[in-house]
């Protein structure tokens, strides 16, 4: 036992205390830096004590709700996992994360760790994890004013698992060239998933779709389906690279906006009809990574298919409140492709939505905001019963608004966040609904705010 | 009137919200009442400089930079050159504007070629070298001095020959290099600028003074009546404090925006007039 460990774990855990009583908000990473100066190799200390391992979801979309469910399905099979909080997923996160479970020993209260890594983090921590798993959701361009541009995540990634032990395997989304493409070379086991239903496809490749071209000959690749953003079925007719086939798949879906779907599973273990809360095809795309990476740890299916039905949306990612008998329904917009999902997501609906859009520049959100030119906001027109926008730049998101076709009389514009909420609550009915598409830290400032009035709980308890 | 605009690269260079660029002049113009086309124009496509009066060109990630310079010096090239020479306006964003000089020198790689129809030179000083990245304000002489509000992330750094002027004089943020103040470049029609965020949605008056340009080299002198533009000018007025917020000469610069706004009667976001005439 090392005393420098013990001494690390001890002033963690105090820096989360005195984080917490200070108010400084949830001790989501100051507990792992603290630790971290102490003993630079705690991750791996840690990590290398799990006696089922470490499971690692990366990509630019779905991390965090793919990791619940994965967690969730491995509680369902008796196992305790251990995951860091929503969104603390850089390497602080991932310390403090180990470090709550851990005794003063360093013996920790967990059979394993399922962690979601940001994307361009990733490399930074492979090696101290040394997953058993590591599930590949996605990759669009998303806050290039931090990650840099996508070939750079992209080669980051391909770096960190070539590292990779051979009985480790990669779980990989087949439906993103850019996804297969750093998992073609990979030497480990592959578990691939992907949908096969063409009549939830679109017409066209999205404005938002990232990789057009191939990898290998710089040609465009020919889709024969498109699902969202660059997610669907291609093919090159230049070198004759096509999409590989999954191993999980997803068919027969039913998508029922907001309230969610249905669709049946097909595995290595058989077939399974499923229905989830979560709404979007994008939250398709997460449970079939969850089963996928459950597959891997050599979980049954049946215990996937209790999973999925009693899975709650994970906070920000289709989580609801009720106030003043208004439904709020908390849906975290990111990057365009996740936008777009979100945006289709809500017009499924019966009624006309109101929808309160919320944009940050900070750090955590991207300083960048040209992304929102980005965004198919045009599906909007003559569709919502009411628009209020909010935030830092809520100025620049009402003209997006404008230019997409909105009657500037229509674009509510109110800076203060509570005036923002309690002005869509009021256009609404009754028992309708309204959404909140907040960017990250917009979506803690409207959940502070609504904390206050006695709507939500604090985020570091979800 | 017609206006005739070339998208080129729209699939490989957008990288930066880059279709805002062209939202901005196909709305305006048709709020003005104008005819407007838009033709994108891809790798391997050639272009009839005749068929149109202002060409855009966005910024992409190095290897799509690659691609594209290839083919504007292959395929496009002598179409652009003979644009540029009959006064046709050529708008470069980011890595569009990088090309639009005599040569790109990347982080790594050989040298990409360009156009040359500014003179320009870029280098990326290698990888460890700081990108520039930021909220930025230049003040815009063609304009009377008014500003111009956008974000910048390149790590290229531009460095401006005799043969041309810059577009601004950065007020916050970087700029061309980050060490001589000016930002963007200019030479007869042809505009560079690393101003993204997209440039022109919010800042409109650059958005209109090329379509001007663009018009009057088929129509002669044209005049554009003022457009309602209060949630532009708010929108660029809210940029702008972002950027300005803590530096010495922000306040002014900032009341200079709000001033010439409200001195139109255009610009009242927050009731101030109407404030201060209940005051008297």
């Amino acid at each position: 036992m090392s005393l420098r460990l013990t001494t690390a774990i001890t002033l963690g855990r105090l820096a989360a205390l005195a984080s917490r009583s200070l108010g400084l908000g949830g001790g989501t990473t100051i507990p792992g830096r603290v630790a971290r100066a102490v003993e630079p190799q705690l991750v791996r200390l840690l990590a290398q004590r799990l006696p089922f391992g470490t499971v690692v979801v990366t990509g630019t979309n779905g991390k965090t709700t793919t990791s619940r469910i994965l967690a969730h399905i491995a509680e369902l099979a008796a196992l305790v996992p251990i995951h860091n909080r929503a969104g603390a997923n850089l390497a602080s996160g991932v310390a403090t994360a180990l470090l709550e479970h851990a005794n003063y020993l360093g013996d920790l209260a967990g059979d394993l760790a399922i962690l979601e890594i940001d994307e361009a983090t990733l490399p930074k921590v492979f090696d101290a994890l040394m997953p058993r798993v590591i599930v590949l959701t996605n990759l669009f361009r998303d806050q290039l004013d931090r990650y840099g541009e996508l070939e750079v995540v992209a080669e980051g990634w391909r770096k960190a698992l070539n590292q990779l032990p051979s009985d480790a395997t990669v779980v990989l989304n087949v439906d993103d060239p850019l996804v297969a493409e750093v998992g073609r070379g990979v030497k480990g086991q592959r578990m691939t998933f992907g949908i096969e239903d063409e009549r939830v496809a679109l017409t066209v490749l999205e404005h938002a779709a990232d990789a057009r071209y191939c990898y290998h000959c710089g040609r465009p690749y020919q889709y024969t389906v498109v699902y969202f953003g660059h997610m669907g079925k291609y093919c090159c007719e230049g070198c004759g690279t096509r999409r590989l086939n999954p191993d999980v798949t997803a068919r027969e879906i039913v998508l029922r906006g907001i309230e969610g779907s249905q669709f049946t599973i097909d595995g290595p273990r058989g077939s399974m009809r499923v229905r989830t809360a979560l709404p979007g095809l994008y939250n398709v795309y997460n449970i079939l990574a969850a089963c996928a990476a459950a597959y891997s740890l050599g979980i049954a299916p049946e215990t996937m298919e209790r999973a999925i039905e009693s899975f709650t949306p994970a906070f920000g990612r289709g989580e609801r409140l009720q106030l003043n008998d208004r439904e709020l329904v908390f849906l975290l917009v990111k990057n365009p492709a996740g936008f777009n999902a979100v945006l289709r997501t809500l017009l499924q609906g019966e009624q006309a939505p109101v929808v309160l859009i919320a944009i940050n520049d900070l750090i955590a959100d991207g300083r960048d905001i040209s992304w929102l030119w980005d965004v198919d906001f045009e599906m909007l027109c003559g569709r919502v019963k009411g628009l209020v926008v909010t935030g830092r730049r809520a100025e620049e998101m009402a003209l997006r608004l404008k230019y997409a076709g909105v009657e500037p009389g229509r674009i509510v514009v109110e800076k203060d966040g509570k005036r923002a909420v309690l002005r869509a609550v009021a256009m609404a009915e009754e028992g309708e609904k309204v959404f909140l598409l907040p960017t990250y830290t917009a979506m803690l400032q409207l959940r502070a705010i609504l904390q206050r009035m006695g709507v939500v709980s604090g985020f570091w308890r979800q | 009137m017609k206006l005739r605009i070339c998208h080129l690269y729209p699939d490989l260079l957008n990288l930066y919200g880059d279709r805002g660029n062209i939202l901005a002049l196909v709305r305006r113009a048709q709020w003005y009442g104008l005819e407007v086309s838009v033709v994108s124009k891809g790798l391997g496509e050639s272009v009839d400089p005749r068929e149109f009066d202002l060409f855009f060109i966005g910024g992409g990630e190095d290897r799509q930079q690659r691609l594209a310079a290839r083919d504007l010096r292959e395929v496009k090239g002598e179409a652009l050159r003979e644009a540029a020479a009959s006064g046709k306006v050529i708008l470069g964003v980011c890595g569009g504007y990088q090309l639009l000089g005599h040569a790109y020198r990347p982080a790594e790689g050989e040298d990409l070629e360009g156009l040359g129809l500014l003179d320009v030179v870029t280098v990326h000083p290698g990888k460890a070298a700081k990108r520039l990245i930021g909220n930025i304000v230049i003040r815009c002489a063609l304009l009377g001095g008014r500003t111009l509000v956008g974000f910048e992330n390149h790590g290229g750094r531009t460095a401006l020959g005799s043969g041309v002027r810059p577009l601004g004089v950065v007020l916050a943020g970087f700029g061309n290099n980050g060490e001589d103040g000016t930002e963007g470049a200019v030479c007869g029609n042809v505009y560079g600028t690393y101003l993204h965020g997209p440039l022109l949605p919010k800042n409109p008056a650059f958005a209109d003074f090329l379509i001007a340009r663009a018009l009057e080299t088929r129509y002669g002198k044209v005049h554009l009546r003022a457009l309602d533009d209060r949630v532009e000018e708010e929108a660029h007025r809210a940029a702008a404090a972002l950027a300005l917020r803590g530096r010495p000469w922000g306040a002014r610069v900032l009341a200079k925006i709000s001033g010439r706004e409200s001195a139109r009667g255009k610009f009242d976001p927050q009731g101030r007039k109407a404030r201060e005439e209940s005051k008297t």
